[in-house]
């Protein structure tokens, strides 16, 4: 049998941790069909059918499936689980929302934010902050799998598979959409970024970070990460966070500025190819992960930095 | 209505695990344990819940071993009315968690169910979320803002990139994110009087769940490690490394 990948989208653009969870879910050895929920979302289907190695398309659009809440959704990948042998998704809020509810209607144990594909039915996957990495073996005849995007490379485009429409499955009409904030920005997205500049506490205030963090972000092309203490202080948003219970990232450059590095933070970076810190007190554990690390004042090394990098950028 | 709040005894957040010699899992002896701290968010919720006149009792249930009592006196020292303690040996994974709180939810009939959105030891994000499958329920999941109203709740959730707002019909899920509240903590009067508030004890049994792991667990290691690096001495020299040495700029 198949496996069936959900596609993370906004119904205009496929998000791009689809891709690297394809690459999961290809590595599992069986036909990868996408599943692309959602409204007015043929765009969306389009773009996952360019991706290599997808078998087929399976575009479910209806306003039902506007907003992916987690009782239609569900009720909708448990119509067609019966033909796959594993359900897959990225573990973004959207995906960590639904598949939970889709493995306990199935009647299977879901294995979470896996970092490794071992075997069709064998997983590494971290505990603890990702201070300890298990390997799971699932005995349940189905699988239901959520994969950390950060651990896998984007399969490239190259395919045509085909689009097939499904019908939409009964609306259980437990909840309903009310409102939506998102931020608009031209910024990378935090997962998808090659580079990611990230404030902490010692940046002191929301004017500070706007006044610090951004403009270098921004000279550098790069996403804007926070550490939770800058988040619960106010100074970023909370989809900024980095860390075991925010977003987990592995850019080329993370720039941990004014971050003293708790274990949590560690866990949402620490895969990241090259760190740098910037950090005034030079006990501050994130230097035990930093490639080079610099200790001085955020408020003085930031303006150097990004005029040092105005240089070089030439 | 009532509250329903499931709570794990876990490896407090402060400690760095470690692992057992053999690879079998992590060392939990004389470990410093507390309650997942979404847990603890969660009780919160219930509690100013009921001190706002929407809730009239707010009943806290853990399963774990006997020591997870210790968990449930915390939920009872925050201000909780009672306990439910249902008594297991090892691992009890999300899935059996979920099967047993529904047994828990048909006995006391909770009007709103309010977990963590994950535990900080197993990391897997799902219990609440197969409760509200198993009951047929309405979820919100990630919550930074819970309003109940007539018949339902008004939640805010963190999703990426913003928020979103939902409204659930009738009885409900819900999981709490980091942003929901901030926790109180016990008062010595309030722990004290928690000693006295009633824990009732239960089995997997008298729910009927096989709590047998569905997931086998076949090695646990250390993460590959990572080195630390040099420091530099100035802002120039960083950027120059970091062109020239590392060529990610």
């Amino acid at each position: 049998m198949a496996v069936l990948l959900i596609a993370e989208h906004d119904n205009s653009a496929l998000n791009g941790v689809t891709a690297k969870a394809l690459t999961a879910a290809a590595a599992m050895g069986a036909p990868v069909h996408v599943l692309v929920a959602g409204q007015n979302a043929k765009g969306v289907a389009e773009a996952a059918a360019k991706l290599s190695g997808v078998e087929k398309v399976l575009l479910a659009d209806d306003a039902l499936y506007a907003h992916r809440l987690a009782e239609p959704l569900a009720a909708l990948l448990v119509s067609l689980a019966g033909s796959y042998d594993a359900i897959v998704g990225p573990s973004t809020a959207s995906a960590k929302n639904v598949l939970p509810r889709v493995a306990a209607l199935l009647d299977v144990m879901q294995v979470s934010d896996i970092i490794k594909v071992v075997a069709p039915d064998t997983f590494e996957r971290p505990i603890y902050a990702g201070n300890a990495i298990q390997t799971v073996k699932s005995n349940d005849a189905k699988k239901v799998v959520t994969v950390r995007t950060a651990s896998f490379a984007a399969t490239p485009e190259g395919g045509s598979a085909a689009i097939e429409s499904v019908g939409a499955a009964s609306d259980p009409a437990l909840s309903t959409f009310v409102e939506e904030s998102i931020a608009a920005s031209d910024r990378p997205e935090l997962t998808a970024a090659k580079i990611i500049v990230s404030g902490g506490r010692a940046v002191g205030s929301r004017e500070k970070f706007a006044e610090l963090i951004e403009p270098l972000a921004d000279a550098l092309g790069a996403a804007v990460g926070a550490s939770r203490a800058a988040v619960d202080a106010g100074y970023a948003p909370n989809d900024w966070q980095v860390g075991q219970t925010g977003k987990v990232v592995a850019p080329e450059l993370y720039v941990a500025l004014g971050i003293s590095g708790a274990i949590q933070h560690l866990a949402g970076m620490k895969d990241s190819k090259v760190i740098v810190a910037v950090n005034k007190d030079e006990e501050a554990p994130i230097f035990q992960v930093a490639d080079y690390g610099l200790v001085g004042d955020i408020n003085t090394v930031i303006p150097e930095l990004k005029a040092e990098i105005a240089k070089v950028k030439g | 209505m009532k509250i329903l709040v499931p709570v794990k005894r876990v490896v407090d957040y402060n400690v760095k695990v470690r692992l057992k010699s053999d690879g079998s899992g992590v060392e939990l002896a004389n470990v410093k344990m507390s309650m997942n701290p979404f847990d603890e968010i969660a009780v919160e919720e219930a509690l100013r819940l009921k001190e706002a006149g929407k809730a009239t009792e707010v009943i806290a249930v853990s399963i774990g071993p006997a020591q997870a009592s210790e968990t449930l006196r915390t939920a009872l020292a925050m201000g909780a009315d009672r306990g439910i303690l249902v008594k297991t040996d090892g691992v009890v994974e999300p899935l059996a968690v979920a099967k047993i709180l529904k047994g828990v939810v048909g006995e006391e009939a909770p009007g709103l169910v309010i977990l963590g959105k994950q535990a900080i030891d197993d990391d897997c994000n799902q219990t609440g979320q197969m409760l509200a499958a198993l009951l047929g329920w309405p979820q919100a999941t990630f919550a930074s803002k819970v309003v109940v109203e007539d018949g339902g709740a008004l939640v805010t959730r963190e999703i990426d990139g913003g928020l979103q707002t939902l409204k659930l019909n009738g009885p409900a899920i819900v999981t709490t994110d980091l942003r929901l509240n901030e926790p109180r903590y016990a008062s010595l009067p309030n722990i004290m009087k928690a000693k006295k508030k009633p824990i009732a004890e239960k089995t997997p049994a008298d729910y009927g769940v096989d709590v047998a792991p569905r997931l086998e667990v076949l090695k646990t290691a250390e993460p590959a490690g990572r080195k630390a690096g040099v420091k530099v001495g100035s802002v120039a020299e960083l950027v120059a490394k970091l062109k020239d040495e590392a060529g990610v700029i």
